[in-house]
């Protein structure tokens, strides 16, 4: 009969037969890949309806997409650039903020969106089991498109000031990764703490503020003293814009220690954020 | 290899309601954590001081059942079978205890979770069946006899939101039909609805349990539990009550529900209680005394037990739906009842309402005091053919036959027309 190849289950024994062992004790951290693998349609799924529905009943849709980063360049490059004169590290300043603002507005958003995901989906996790950790996971990801859209007008922006990318483009992969995982790492703590006090949600506009100007968004990180650039770099995001400053336009030096820092600071944060997380995961339907 | 399909041994589960529960912001929280070290002082007893309630949904329940089972979960509201259900499904984990499932498990605690209205009805299938736990191969092999289950072919492309609530439960249980699991957890998703679907619906459990698939079913519904259930556990405040053959289990129960629950300690015995005792429907009979299933004559019947007589008494009788919404309403006066039982008979030519659970309320006054107010339990689940608009939002309260026919006089009209410009132009 139709068994079919997504397992709901804890243990596959010898036998080849699957046994779910319910109780209260839980461990500490244990994150089931398996399982986790076995719901990669369900995060497909979740992904997808995600990029369905963000842009319904819109007049202009994924143009939002590019609009949002390509005002807040302009206005930068108004202000701090041309009026307050801070230093681009030779850059045209609309090159220069809009480089940052790709990581930057991706990982605001998508750690928005995921500190909102477990409440948004509070029905479906009071009616039905799947691995929690899918909720936060696949908000980090939906976020990627629009990511990925705003990519075009920085081509574009490039062209226009002729300016080619270098080798150095092949690290870009690593830094988009090392921005969701901190998207991710703050979503998973941001997420089951939302769940139990509703006041996260008010906190997170204030956080993505503050956080930006702790990240070398309106200005270059060689503005902090260096020998304070490790403890800078322990701000993950400080590590993830350099990087894609570095990266996209080959200006600067490759952000050795801050990286280091920062790819620390992101490892600290995933892994406490799915111990709490896990910890949250058995009764996140009774109080949500 | 065993062929134990779930095994459950000493599964508790604890709600903690009261003060604690109630913090939801951290100030509170705060507040409630500085003020500690005060009332531990002031009190070594936290449940004195009134800092929460304990309060346990479900205790000490073991059970063993075996594959190709199909298990019914019956109880009064809050005896725990909806908790246990939980459990069972991981939605939430117990406080104590431990459960074993062996294979596949689907769970089916609502129909339609995470339909999303912007979505088409083909969107929400593969949605709904990730959900449930299928994957995405899985639904394209099964997508075709799940729409044609659903009997909503036309509308797949539509958005959810222009559904009716009909269809919506349709193509949601179709999906979750389809889920094929080894162990198939069911709440109560049939209670309402049209009784052409539940039929279906249940002819298809009926066949997933045929196929040596095991079933652990809650409705309140004793003629479902019936229909397909072997076996029944009744749950009571938490606790099993009693598990055993349907015939024994479910008889019990519903000689201990179609009475009132302050007589049940001690049901025998005369002068316990001044009022209502039970009710049902005498005619036409169903599976349940409580379930109306045809259209046509309803008689009902009302016990009245009486420790002292009364002289000058008032009655009053209303039905209301889900809702709370007054269907019907009628009252007698200057009513004289002796000492002992009587049975208050009413009788319909036809309730022609939706199908649905609706509750009768039951008054006597005597003196214009109050002698008894029930409001009647089980409630009255009423499952006829149900007539009605396709539109939700144009169905009413009232199911009502109707014969529907176009007389056309076109001739007539024309002529009428024709008469009338001629009459002008002259």
């Amino acid at each position: 009969m139709g068994v079919a190849q997504t397992q709901v289950a804890v243990g596959i024994k010898a036998s080849g037969k699957s046994v779910v062992r319910i109780e209260s004790h839980r461990g500490w951290l244990a994150l089931d890949l398996g399982e986790l693998w076995a719901y990669r349609d369900l995060i497909y799924f979740f992904v997808w309806r995600d990029i369905k529905v963000r842009y319904k009943q819109t007049v202009i849709g994924a143009a939002w997409a590019i609009f949002q980063p390509v005002l807040t360049m302009l206005v930068f490059s108004l202000f701090f650039g041309r009026l307050a004169k801070i230093p681009s590290q030779g850059l045209p300043y609309p090159i220069f903020y809009y480089s940052a603002l790709l990581p930057w507005m991706y990982f605001a958003t998508a750690m928005q969106a995921a500190t909102n995901i477990v409440v948004e989906n509070q029905r479906v996790i009071t009616k039905i089991y799947f691995p929690r950790v899918v909720l936060p996971i696949s908000s980090v990801m939906a976020g990627l498109v629009d990511f990925a859209i705003s990519f075009a007008v920085f081509f574009a922006l490039m062209a226009y000031y002729h300016i080619m990318p270098t080798r150095a483009v092949v690290w870009l992969p690593f830094f988009t990764l090392l921005a969701l995982m901190t998207a991710l790492g703050v979503g998973l703590w941001l997420s089951a703490l939302n769940a139990l006090y509703r006041d996260v949600r008010y906190v997170v506009p204030f956080l993505v503020q503050f956080w930006m100007f702790a990240s070398p968004v309106a200005y270059p990180s060689s503005l902090v003293p260096a020998k304070w650039r490790w403890l800078y770099g322990l701000n993950p995001m400080a590590g993830v814009i350099e990087g894609f400053r570095w990266a996209l336009t080959g200006h600067g030096d490759p952000p050795g220690i801050l990286l280091a820092a920062s790819s620390c600071a992101v490892a600290l944060l995933v892994l406490s954020g799915l111990v709490y997380y896990h910890a949250m995961e058995g009764t996140i339907a009774d109080v949500v | 290899m065993s062929d134990i399909a779930i095994a459950a041994g000493g599964l508790g589960k604890r709600y903690r309601i009261g003060a604690l529960a109630r913090q939801t912001t951290m100030g509170e929280r705060l507040t409630h954590a500085m003020k500690a070290p005060v009332r531990w002082l002031s009190s070594n007893n936290r449940r004195a001081s009134g800092s929460h309630v304990d309060f346990w949904a479900l205790r000490d329940v073991s059970f063993e059942l075996r594959k190709g089972e199909v298990v019914g979960l019956i109880g009064r509201n809050g005896a725990g079978k909806s908790t246990l259900l939980k459990i069972l499904s991981r939605v939430t984990v117990p406080t104590v205890g431990w459960a074993e499932i062996h294979g596949r498990v689907g769970s089916l605690l609502e129909v339609g979770t995470g339909f999303h209205p912007e979505l088409t009805g083909r969107e929400n299938t593969y949605l709904n069946g990730a959900i449930l736990g299928m994957g995405r191969k899985e639904i394209d092999r099964k997508f075709d006899e799940i729409v044609a289950f659903s009997e909503v072919e036309n509308f797949i492309d539509t958005p959810l939101k222009h559904y009716s609530s009909g269809m919506q439960m349709r193509l949601a249980f179709a999906v979750a039909a389809h889920l094929e699991p080894e162990t198939l957890l069911i709440d109560e998703v049939l209670a309402v609805g049209d009784m052409a679907f539940q039929k279906k619906c249940l002819g298809k459990m009926g066949e997933v349990a045929s196929g040596g698939r095991t079933i652990v079913f809650v409705s309140h519904q004793l003629n479902q539990i019936r229909r397909l259930c072997e076996k029944v556990i009744w749950l009571d405040q938490g606790k099993i009550f009693q598990v055993g053959p349907t015939s024994e289990v479910a008889g019990a129960y519903e000689a201990s529900v179609s009475r009132r629950p302050d007589s049940k300690d001690n049901p025998g015995a005369p002068n316990v209680q001044n009022g209502f005792v039970s009710w049902e429907i005498v005619e036409p009979r169903a599976e349940s005394p409580n379930m109306l299933t045809t259209s046509g004559r309803v008689r009902l019947k009302f016990v009245l037990r009486l420790n002292k007589p009364v002289t000058d008494g008032h009655h009053g009788i209303a039905l209301y739906n889900h809702e709370r919404q007054l269907m019907w309403g009628w009252a007698a006066n200057n009513l004289q009842l002796t000492e002992g039982t009587h049975e208050f008979h009413y009788s319909f030519p036809t309730l022609p309402l939706k199908p649905g659970l609706y509750s009768w309320l039951v008054s006597l006054f005597d003196h214009g005091r109050e002698v008894d107010m029930w409001s009647c339990f089980p409630e009255m689940a009423i499952a006829t053919e149900i007539h009605q608009h396709l539109r939700d939002e144009w169905n009413g309260i009232l199911n009502v036959p109707c014969e529907f026919g176009i007389q056309s006089s076109q001739e007539t009209a024309l002529a009428e027309a024709t008469e009338h410009a001629t009459g002008e132009s002259s």
